[in-house]
């Protein structure tokens, strides 16, 4: 599915005055810094929350933003397993950092939400919906490895999808209504880290034509006074925002110089996942690597926290002090807890190699037959935030090179 | 935000009625009533009057005001499409707060949720239902439909097994299914207490003497993860096929709808693909430690 | 979507719709072991929540709060501080006798405390070095937990304990719930929270992947690492948090130290402080 969505598009043009536009998906244009300024004033102006880069503790995450100003601005960073570092990058560039420990998940699918609540009603009681306010996000710098991570969650979480209940495939209408308003500005990442291995997961640092997003920047770097940003339309919507900016026409030089960037990246992937890992896992269930990476693991689920596919949650049952009202909770969960399996005396994965192997078989291999489709994306948060720096390629590669 | 409760079509049977598969639909408690010392049923209706519908081997999440959800398999007759009945132990918070409820009460019902046992596939075939334990819960309804329908299939087995004589669960209706001349039931127990004259022993060993033709068999099993493992073996070793052979597995759950993860069982979800398996697509999984 | 009852109830629910029974207040009380009172100073600190509490249960002991005693038995009893003399001994037993439910609350009642230093080292030494008259001081050797003594029904940790954590085990207490607190590492707290991890994208030192959550993320959210005020998680693994520590640039000693203070009694701290000395 892509953003052109029926429901998106009604969302839109809410949000838009019934206009028209000329410029078809498609197009590339160019702007320079006043025309991404003049981007940010427009999306606030017809009511979206721009949300988007920012540095905070030592960190690129993902805020709410509301101007150029706001994004890391000549920040880089230098990433490996378990260590992170802000670094400074070229002058007054705009995208150089790549993806830090936030991910659009906790927009579309926050860490804690109210997801009813209920009060005493004589014997029984009655459920009421929470107002969902949360605003139509406009998602600024979606580089292209989160954009596959959002459509993987699209598919858990039933966006685009019609229930069969009988066939208990179910959407979570939170989840839907807050994709469906979402804006997607992607943005082509100029460089690869360290951690990164999205080629190997059937990704490409750049944006591919249909991948859904709206609107899509190729930053080329400040030079000689000039900061300029190709910008590719992915949708309609995206269209009828462009339409407002001023640009011009991308010019051949500019298409080589994006595809040239993309070449860079492409070659500068610092790891790689061993390409049939989801058919390895399954056969090196009982393999010793399981126990020596569990030396290591610290069972903390950083990387479940991280990781911007990851959709494991808790469900809790909560009520006032006197027990007349009380609520429905929902909130991120993790594999690596010892609760997660629980059940009636015990918990089925007591073992920190049974937790380890549940996340990397379920994300590399599981996924596929649930979702049809790997459930990673290569983003490597997974390895940088790990406070001990375990590898998922580097442990798929030791199970595949030494296994059945 | 409040809006009326949508009316479904009529091919879902689907309890949780509005747009959110997490909201409960509310059924009001018939009847509460003892079946052991730790273990009770409870009858429920629903409140909007709509039809009770499920499958032998679905369940339910029924949720207790203020206190938590719990997933109950269903035991009441598929047949009956105005009252449904669950039969669970009383372990944990919320088991224990619905063993506590009184006629009157309202709990929050979601579901019919997961697989069933298939007995279409069985038509024309002998019938084996091994249960352990709280296990003859689930497959009860199935017992149920083959009932109603007894002429579909060759000879019926019930093999129960239980600790002790004073958990053997619902020991009248065994006793009733037993004075039929169409149905073999057998029961056994690890431990013989008071005046038991009945079998001693696991039920693997009814298994060996129950009165069905393995080539020609569909068994149905459920019970704690061990005693499955036995029985799979026990009628494998008489000649019964493996993909004649279901299983009723149990993970923590916390949504049923597919959404919180917690009951992924090596790629399978068992709150969708599940609770019921066919053996041969499941011996996998089953044989990991810890999966 | 609205899911109430439409119907007037049956026959057998009796009275009129909207009445709802109240329940008996509990008789709550709350005991001090060694410790310095901060757990208990949390239950007053609930402020505006507190008066909410006081209105659902009936205050039978709490020295900390009023002179008034009402004899046990207790339903529920909060226990703050850690074993430390004989008497301490006689009394929890005695406590745990009255009470039908035993929560304790804090790191000493729930580890030992700050004062289970003395379990590594010997107590006679440190007695001769604080008191003039060490030949008044008659104390155990060590510092333990309430559960090493009598059945606990709950602990709920902390050095202080979170308010909000302490309201929550209230409410679940008499609602017949199980509390919602997590038993996860601090990072899933971080995490969920937004902060940054400070041990990834700065080197400073954390506890916070061996730490029980529960704090609110206080030190990680002000630059800081944590030290373990929760105390272990349910599944650590401080061996490996030692390694990466030490590549930190902390020295052994060091790493000794951080996970040998105000949990240092508690298992895996313990264990992997003692694989330091």
């Amino acid at each position: 599915m892509t953003s052109s969505h029926g429901a998106v598009g009604q969302a839109h043009s809410k949000a838009h005055s019934a206009k028209e536009t000329s410029i078809p998906v498609g197009t590339k244009v160019v702007i320079d810094e006043a025309g991404l300024s003049a981007l940010f004033s427009r999306l606030i102006k017809i009511g979206y929350q721009p949300i988007g880069p920012k540095v905070r503790d030592g960190a690129v995450v993902y805020e709410e933003i509301s101007s150029p100003s706001d994004l890391p601005v000549g920040f880089s960073d230098e990433q490996e397993g378990g260590k992170y570092r802000l670094v400074p990058g070229t002058k007054g560039s705009f995208f150089e950092y790549l993806v830090g420990p936030t991910s659009w998940k906790k927009f579309l699918f926050p860490p804690r939400h109210k997801m009813w609540s209920a009060d005493r009603d004589g014997k029984g009681f009655t459920v009421e919906n929470p107002t969902d306010d949360a605003p139509a996000y406009a998602f600024i710098g979606v580089r292209s490895c989160e954009l596959n991570a959002m459509k993987i969650q699209d598919k858990v979480f039933g966006f685009g999808r019609e229930d069969k209940c009988g066939a208990g495939i179910f959407s979570d209408p939170g989840y839907v209504a807050r994709r469906s308003k979402a804006l997607i500005i992607g943005v082509n990442c100029s460089r690869a880290g360290k951690t990164c291995f999205c080629s190997s997961m059937g990704g490409d640092p750049h944006m591919k034509e249909g991948q859904g997003y709206d609107l899509t920047l190729t930053e080329f770097a400040p030079s000689n006074g000039k900061h300029e940003f190709m910008m590719e339309v992915g949708s309609e919507r995206g269209a009828l925002i462009l339409d407002l900016l001023p640009h011009r026409e991308a010019r051949s030089a500019d298409v080589s110089m994006a595809d040239s960037q993309a070449r860079k990246a492409r070659g500068e992937m610092g790891r790689k996942m061993v390409p049939d890992v989801k058919d390895v896992l399954p056969r090196n269930l009982r393999h010793q690597r399981w126990d020596e990476v569990a030396e290591r693991c610290l069972s903390c689920a950083n990387c479940t926290m991280v990781c911007p596919t990851c959709f494991c949650s808790t469900v809790n049952d909560t009520t006032d002090l006197k027990g007349d009202h009380a609520e429905r909770w929902r909130s991120w969960d993790s594999c690596f807890s010892i609760d997660f399996s629980y059940i009636h005396g015990g918990a089925i994965r007591r073992e920190t190699k049974s937790r380890y192997r549940q996340w990397m078989t379920h994300k590399l291999s599981n996924w596929h037959e649930q979702y049809g489709t790997s459930g990673c994306v290569g983003c490597g948060r997974c390895i940088t935030w790990c406070p001990v720096g375990i590898d998922i390629t580097e442990e798929a590669k030791a199970i595949k090179n030494t296994g059945e | 935000m409040r809006h009326a409760i949508k009316k479904k079509e009529a091919s879902c049977a689907c309890y949780s009625g509005g747009a959110d598969p997490m909201h409960p639909r509310p059924f009001r408690v018939l009847e509460i009533w003892k079946e052991l010392s730790d273990t009770f049923s409870m009858s429920l209706t629903p409140e909007d009057g709509g039809p009770v519908i499920f499958a032998p081997g679905q369940f339910n999440m029924l949720y207790v005001f203020g206190i938590g959800e719990v997933p109950i398999s269903v035991s009441g007759d598929p047949t009956n499409r105005s009252v449904l009945i669950h039969t669970t132990r009383a372990v944990g918070n919320v088991s224990k707060a619905l063993d506590s409820l009184k006629a009157g009460a309202i709990v929050g019902v979601r579901g019919p949720y997961g697989s069933e046992w298939p007995l279409a596939v069985a038509e024309g075939t002998d019938l084996v239902f091994v249960a352990g334990g709280i296990g003859l819960a689930p497959l009860r309804p199935a017992i149920y439909q083959a009932m109603a329908e007894r002429h579909k299939y060759g000879n019926i087995a019930v093999l129960y097994g239980a600790r002790t004589p004073e958990d053997i669960l619902f020991s009248k209706e065994l006793l009733r299914w037993k004075a039929r001349f169409d149905i073999d039931v057998q029961v056994t127990v690890d431990r013989a207490t008071g005046n038991w004259q009945g079998r001693v022993g696991l039920v693997t060993k009814l298994i060996q003497s129950g009165g069905f033709d393995p080539m020609n068999a569909t068994a149905y099993t459920c019970g704690p993860e061990v005693m499955m493992r036995h029985v799979v073996d026990s009628l494998h070793e008489r000649g019964v096929p493996l993909d004649h052979i279901y299983l009723s597995m149990e993970r923590n759950m916390k949504c049923a709808v597919g959404f919180c993860g917690h009951c992924q069982w090596g790629a399978s979800f068992i709150c969708r693909d599940g609770p019921v398996f066919r053996y041969d697509k499941i011996v996998d999984t089953l044989n990991v430690r810890e999966l | 979507m609205t899911v109430t009852k439409k119907k007037a109830p049956s026959k057998s629910t009796g009275k009129a719709n909207g009445s709802i029974k109240r329940r008996a207040k509990p008789k709550i009380a709350v005991w001090k072991f060694a410790s310095c009172d901060g757990c208990q100073l949390s239950l007053l600190g609930c402020e505006d929540d507190l008066l909410d509490v006081v209105g659902e249960i009936e205050i039978a002991y709490f020295l900390e709060a009023t002179t008034t005693v009402v004899k046990g038995p207790y339903d529920i009893s909060f226990v703050e501080g850690s074993i430390t003399t004989d008497h301490d001994v006689h009394r929890i037993r005695k406590i745990r006798q009255q009470s039908k439910k035993l929560i304790t609350i804090g790191a000493c009642a729930t580890s030992g405390g700050i004062q289970a230093l003395r379990n590594f080292a010997d107590v006679d030494d440190y007695i001769r070095a604080v008191y003039a008259r060490p030949d008044f001081i008659t104390t155990l050797r060590t510092s333990t937990p309430i559960q090493e003594h009598v059945p606990v029904d709950y602990e709920l940790r902390g050095c202080p304990i979170n308010k909000a954590e302490l309201l929550e085990v209230i409410n679940a207490t008499l609602n017949n719930r199980v509390p919602n607190i997590a038993h996860t590492s601090q990072c899933v707290e971080c995490k969920k929270k937004g902060t940054v991890c400070l041990m990834v994208a700065k080197g400073i030192p954390c506890l916070g992947p061996v730490t029980h959550t529960g704090c609110g993320n206080l030190c990680p959210s002000t630059d800081r690492g944590c030290f373990g005020c929760f105390g272990p998680s349910e599944a650590p693994n401080g061996a490996s948090l030692g390694r990466q520590l030490e590549k930190l640039g902390m020295t052994k000693r060091e790493v000794r130290d951080f996970f040998r203070s105000y949990n240092a009694n508690a298992g895996a701290f313990r264990k992997t402080s003692e694989a330091y000395d």
